[in-house]
């Protein structure tokens, strides 16, 4: 980078998924963009769950399935409830998810992210690797504009600064959108990629050339609000947990610990037998969903991604990536648009807001926006997983000569071996029902 | 509950980290002192956070994960300054 003044367009900070998608709507519409990333390379920083959903990448490539790095594609989609002895799994497959234009695939995000910030350098946006965006710059009149980077001589100023700069967002922070810490509304993943050969992973799960698996897991944590995972690459699986700062925190348990649990989980340990680790990650994931997120524009900024606090953790589904890129690419344009028009004030970003509201982004967390609440819940984390195993451990349990009870006896005696409340069931379930409907 | 497991050491032997010459985290250990819980020690993925026998926390940042657990969960204003390392340095992931 030039020792003098750079002036550009745009400046977007963060080369994951909502950066590189910024960067490229802002290089189509003939803006002059900078993406600045601070790993050596796009997603050397990042850490995911399992699965990208892949279908907003429509809006990136034409036909994205034939040169994408994936890695397999989920076919077989499994959540998982568990006790420390017991599992009962919804394990769905289908063969409509196995061609064009697929349901979601499993990468690395070093492969994946890389892509799409090629896509974005393609279009005419300047990468910049191993830079740190330190911190915002403003005019005289206070409003944002730019960044200082840790480069010599390395002020970037600009007439839109975008934070994609992910769950710590400092500039985010810096500009007073977000608190310094949110605890309550952060989890922290951790995950273990081990080897096995293809074939064993082939056999083990059940998949055929390039199928992938992927199953999300409840009561599996040790009573920590969170959850587990476990998914499928070429010659390597994935195994993890995320759970929750604040009860991290209070339970004294080590984040490592809890991962090696779940491996020695009866229904997990066969699956891993003999895999060995290539790589230990951790990554914050902010959870917080519609009611954690904060301004999405200011004066001369945007915020979109895990900045934004846009990863979706609603139960049923687990999304991020997918968010990251349809708010980059409406944040680009909104971006575009504003400078064309002359106006990057907050009035005139104001745009960005309005699509994510009329695309996916905003409406399913808007939708869902009480559903990690529940997730999230001592007794959906504590009693419930216990509830369910017991309930068809009974129904399957033949117990000749005694007759069977029938379904409704079992789950009365199911909730009373829990020691449930009818009134939380009640209330719980009415709360889901309307969080999920 | 007993898997064979790898030690710890070899855990982050697996992970790629380009040390730079700046600490980019730092720990007051005089403010640690007031702290009962130290809930970094438990929570920090890499376990960089060590008790000292006079109450204080020995922080060591090369191979930090650069997840931001430790700011988080800490309790007390000013123990953690945290920073991102320069650009280029740090964790890099090779199958995040």
């Amino acid at each position: 980078m030039p020792d003098d003044v750079m002036t550009v367009d745009a400046v977007v900070v963060g080369a994951g998924p909502a950066g590189s998608a910024a960067a490229l709507e802002l290089a189509r519409a003939g803006r002059d963009v900078v993406l600045v990333e601070r790993g050596v390379f796009p997603g050397a920083k990042n850490v995911y769950g399992g699965v990208v959903y892949g279908r907003v990448l429509d809006e990136v490539v034409p036909q994205w399935w034939t040169e994408v790095p994936v890695q397999r594609w989920v076919t077989r989609r499994a959540t998982m409830l568990m006790t420390p002895t017991q599992a009962l799994t919804i394990d769905y497959r289908s063969d409509a998810w196995d061609r064009p234009p697929y349901n979601g695939m499993t990468t690395y995000r070093a492969d994946f992210d890389s892509w799409l910030a090629g896509k974005a350098v393609a279009a005419g946006a300047r990468l910049v690797t191993s830079t740190v965006a330190t911190s915002l710059l403003r005019d005289p009149a206070g409003r944002i504009a730019g960044v200082r980077t840790d480069r010599p001589g390395g002020d970037i100023h600009a007439k839109v600064v975008i934070a994609c700069d992910g769950a710590n967002s400092f500039l985010a922070k810096e500009a007073g959108l977000l608190p310094r810490t949110d605890s309550a509304h952060t989890t922290l993943g951790v995950k273990e990629t081990l080897a096995l050969p293809r074939e064993v992973i082939e056999d083990r799960f059940g998949l055929t050339g390039d199928q992938g698996l992927d199953i999300e897991m409840v009561g599996c944590t040790s009573g920590i609000p969170g959850g587990g995972f476990l998914y499928t690459c070429l010659d390597t699986v994935s195994v993890g947990v995320v759970v929750g700062l604040d009860g991290l925190a209070a339970s004294k348990t080590r984040p490592e610990e809890l991962i090696g649990i779940l491996k020695a989980h009866p229904a997990i340990a066969p699956y891993l037998r003999g895999a060995e680790l290539k790589e230990y990650s951790a990554h914050l994931i902010p959870e917080g969903g519609y009611r954690a997120m904060p301004r999405l524009a200011t004066d001369g900024m945007l915020v979109a991604g895990d900045a934004a606090f846009m990863c979706l953790a609603a139960g049923l589904w687990l999304e991020g990536v997918n968010f990251a890129i349809g708010a980059g690419l409406a944040a680009g344009r909104t971006a575009a648009e504003a400078i064309a028009a002359g106006d990057t004030s907050a009035a005139g970003l104001a745009g960005y807001r309005r699509r994510l509201e009329a695309n996916f982004v905003l409406s399913d967390h808007k939708r869902l926006r009480n559903a990690a609440d529940i997730v999230l819940a001592d007794r959906m984390q504590q009693e419930y997983p216990g509830l369910a195993c017991d309930f068809v451990e009974q129904i399957f349990t033949v117990t000749n000569p005694k007759p069977k009870l029938g379904m409704a006896r079992e789950f009365f005696r199911a909730v009373r071996l829990n020691k449930v409340r009818w009134r939380h069931l009640a209330r719980d379930g009415w709360q889901a029902m309307r969080a999920f409907r | 509950m007993s898997y064979p497991d790898v030690s710890f050491d070899e855990r982050m032997s697996t992970v790629e980290f380009r040390v730079g010459e700046r600490a980019h985290i730092t720990v007051d250990s005089d403010v640690c002192r007031s702290c009962t819980t130290k809930d970094c020690v438990h929570a920090c993925p890499a376990a960089l956070f060590v008790p000292t026998t006079d109450g204080g926390i020995l922080f060591n940042y090369d191979q930090c994960f650069e997840c931001g657990t430790c700011y988080q969960v800490c309790n007390r204003e000013g123990a953690i300054t945290w920073t991102y390392p320069d650009g280029g340095d740090g964790v890099v992931f090779r199958r995040g």
